[in-house]
């Protein structure tokens, strides 16, 4: 360490990543913990004691696809085999949109590649009124919710039967029926909007919860700070996620946090529970998400989970990960890919096979061909049909005032 | 009907909101138990308890996601921001948010929140609490933006504005709160009783949103003001004893151009006043449609008196206000054109 000394030069800081292109991949700084080392805490325990589940990590699943320790939710097989469906379908759904993307299909497209389980995991342990907050990176709530595959492609190419009219950016969904908030691209707004929404469910009597997912990036944003205020001073019944994937476009997570090896503790300091998860672990993140759930139903308020996964794909399809990272850095993620360790854990229980798998995909890719072929059918945002012009002009106010007839009008639509 | 200062009409106004609808909630910084800096919510979390008229963090991002939050999930917010001057931290949950929502999930989800703010100057507010800053909300598509002159107009405009189904954003003129101000400092303080805005009725009833009030009828111009320039407005034009029609507009956005294009066709002159700085100002935004719609009308060069295009100074405030002499001088001017 430098001498403490008035007289030194002070140095500027801006943090590096551990391994930039054409460099090894280092993980080294990432903290792990064994598979079930972490103690689960009572739901209504003080925040404060939440400093080894908040720094730690919350693993179930070890390396050899065993189930561990207090967090192991004790799912059935059927429900562990619809869980990685759900998984594999959310990849099969991303691969072929990212592909149609780059055929021209649609304007832009993003992947979760890497971190299915995060979504898939927290909608499977809440309730389907259970209201949802996402960000850009949660479609697998749609799957989970079973919305159906033929509308979220007809959003995306932007068509006749886009239930946005066109309005937003591909994969900004909205689905109201179920419930699932409007996608915002600004990041974290929707995080102390999921706690309004929380106090509404409050004030009313009603029993439902919310969720909201925010990025490591999106943490450093003001309204990271506003979520959380108003979650602990209100005690609202709030699932906070921030899925820690290591990367914001091309800043990596220390840019949003510096040397913090954790965004999860803090929570503490907001008087919130933190914990940390390995967030390609379904098993821990079910359990995560179940204990916030739970604390939340009770009246305790909120929980801040952190999900330590790995953006496996590029931020969106209009950056090149190859500029910022090194290429195969995913390779070397030390907790792997979601969901090849939820099937070597039913494998490991004899509830899986590579057969199995095999029939899973290939029924997934023509699940996901023969949807986009339907979606098609009521047009494309290239050769229409599009909803009609003259909608661009409704939805801002109830009943359409003079000066916007007098825009349509001048649009000639 | 009772005499009523604005501070008790806006006050009235939300407790029979309060009373009438269940969804109804209130919220700011020291509005729940204290009742609001200026006392607008006074009395109203004793009444109606504090699960609905609350206190909130110091965070206006918060407090206006709050409330979108809350209109997601059925509820009908009216969120207080103490001084227009603080509304800048919330800004971009109401211009990316709040009002693009019922757009973006196509009318999926709408946005009936009110959000109350009082504005302007003449209380020797300094520059952190004088502000008028109607304009950049007037270009926000997809938001109602309000502002009465006299508390029967606030009364019926904020329960209007409460019981929409669109955003609205209602700025209080912070200077009439207590009484009207023609623009005089150096003249004892009005009150509001004995005013004829000031009787208003105890139980429920709106003004419409997007209607201007011809509160002057005239021949000669038009004078197109609203919140404290209305009775700024009047006054100068008794002082220079002209014919004029005097406009309130009370809604800024959507605006009330027929009720506008009408007068200006008749009279062919026109003065637009406002506290707020001149250029980008909403007054251009009313001339360049005055222009459109009624050019051929025209017998002199549209006028704009208004706030300079500087912050609001605290010890020459009365510099900056456009007071009767300001006003006067244009309305002179605008008829030798």
């Amino acid at each position: 360490m430098q001498r403490i000394n008035d007289n030194n030069p002070l140095g500027f800081h801006v943090p590096e990543p551990s391994a930039r292109p054409e460099e090894q991949p280092d993980f080294s700084h990432i903290r792990l913990s064994d598979a079930g080392a972490i103690a689960r805490p009572p739901v209504d325990c003080d925040p404060a004691i939440t400093h080894e589940t908040s720094c730690d990590l919350i693993r179930v699943l070890d390396d050899d696809g065993k189930a561990n320790g207090p967090w192991d939710p004790k799912l059935s097989a059927t429900h562990l085999r619809e869980a990685l469906a759900l998984m594999c379908l959310t990849r099969a759904y991303d691969d072929r949109m990212f592909k149609l993307q780059r055929q021209g299909k649609m304007s832009f497209y993003v992947k979760a590649l890497g971190e299915e389980a995060v979504a898939i995991a927290a909608a499977r342990a809440m309730n389907s009124e259970d209201m949802m907050f996402p960000s850009y990176r949660q479609q697998g709530i749609l799957f989970a919710r079973n919305r159906d595959m033929v509308e979220m492609m007809c959003h995306c190419i932007s068509n006749s039967k886009d239930n946005l009219k066109g309005r937003q950016l591909p994969i900004h969904y909205t689905w109201a029926e179920g419930n699932f908030f409007s996608i915002s691209g600004n990041l974290g707004t929707q995080f102390p909007q999921a706690v309004g929404w929380a106090m509404a469910a409050q004030a009313k009597g009603e029993t439902a919860i919310a969720a909201s997912w925010v990025g490591d990036g999106t943490t450093a944003e003001g309204d990271f700070h506003a979520a959380l205020t108003l979650a602990n001073v209100y005690r609202a019944p709030v699932i906070l996620n921030v899925v820690n994937n290591q990367w914001a476009i091309s800043s990596f997570a220390g840019i949003a946090s510096g040397a913090q090896p954790s965004f999860a503790a803090r929570g503490i300091g907001y008087g919130i529970p933190g914990l940390r998860v390995d967030g390609n672990d379904y098993l821990a993140l079910f359990a995560a998400t179940k204990w916030a759930a739970e604390r939340a139903r009770s009246g305790l308020g909120a929980t801040l989970i952190e999900s330590v996964t790995y953006r496996g794909e590029s931020h969106s399809t209009s950056d090149d990960p190859g500029r910022y990272r090194p290429k195969d850095e995913w390779k070397s993620w030390p907790l792997g890919d979601p969901i090849l360790r939820l099937q070597q854990h039913l494998i490991a229980l004899g509830e899986w096979g590579e057969k199995r798998q095999q029939e899973l995909e290939t029924a997934q890719a023509e699940q996901v061909r023969l949807a986009y072929k339907e979606a098609t059918s009521f047009g494309t945002l290239r050769e229409g049909p599009l909803a009609p012009t003259s909608t661009i002009f409704d939805d801002l106010f109830v009943e359409q005032p003079w000066h916007l007839r007098r825009q349509r009008q001048d649009l000639g639509v | 009907m009772a005499g009523m200062t604005m501070i008790k009409a806006v006050n009235s106004a939300l407790d029979v909101a309060l009373q009438n609808d269940p969804l109804t909630c209130v919220f700011g910084e020291d509005t729940g138990y204290f009742g609001g800096v200026f006392g607008c919510t006074g009395g109203l979390q004793e009444k109606h308890g504090k699960n609905r008229v609350f206190d909130t963090p110091i965070n206006e991002a918060a407090i206006i996601a709050m409330a979108i939050g809350m209109a997601s999930n059925g509820m009908r917010p009216v969120a207080e921001i103490q001084f227009a001057d603080y509304i800048f931290p919330g800004l971009d949950q109401i211009i990316s948010e709040l009002t693009r929502i019922p757009y973006r999930s196509a009318g999926q989800f709408l946005m009936p929140v009110t959000i109350r703010t009082p504005c302007g100057g003449g209380i020797y507010g300094g520059q952190t609490h004088s502000m008028s800053p109607e304009a950049f909300f007037t270009h926000i598509p997809g938001l109602r933006v309000v502002m009465p002159s006299n508390p029967y107009d606030a009364k019926g405009l904020l329960l209007a504005s409460i019981e929409c189904d669109d955003p609205v954003i209602f700025f209080e003129p912070k200077r009439l709160y207590n009484g009207p101000f023609d623009g005089d400092p150096d003249k004892p303080a009005l009150a509001w009783s004995g005013h004829e805005k000031g009787e208003v009725p105890e139980e429920h009833y709106t003004v419409p949103l997007g209607k201007a009030d011809i509160v002057r009828s005239g021949s000669e111009l038009t004078v197109l003001a609203y919140g404290t320039m209305v009775h700024v407005a009047l006054e100068s034009v008794r002082v220079a004893g002209m014919d004029a029609e005097v406009i309130d507009l009370r809604s800024l956005m959507p605006y009330d151009m027929e009720t506008i294009a009408a007068s200006v066709n008749k009279t062919g002159r026109c003065v637009v006043l406002h506290e707020a700085p001149r250029t980008s100002g909403f007054g251009a935004e009313l001339i360049a449609q005055i222009q459109e719609d009624c050019f051929y009308a025209l017998e002199a060069p549209v006028l704009r008196v208004t706030g300079w295009d500087t912050p609001y100074p605290h010890a020459h405030e009365w510099a900056y206000f456009p007071g009767q002499t300001r006003v006067i001088r244009a309305l002179k001017q605008v008829m030798e054109g």
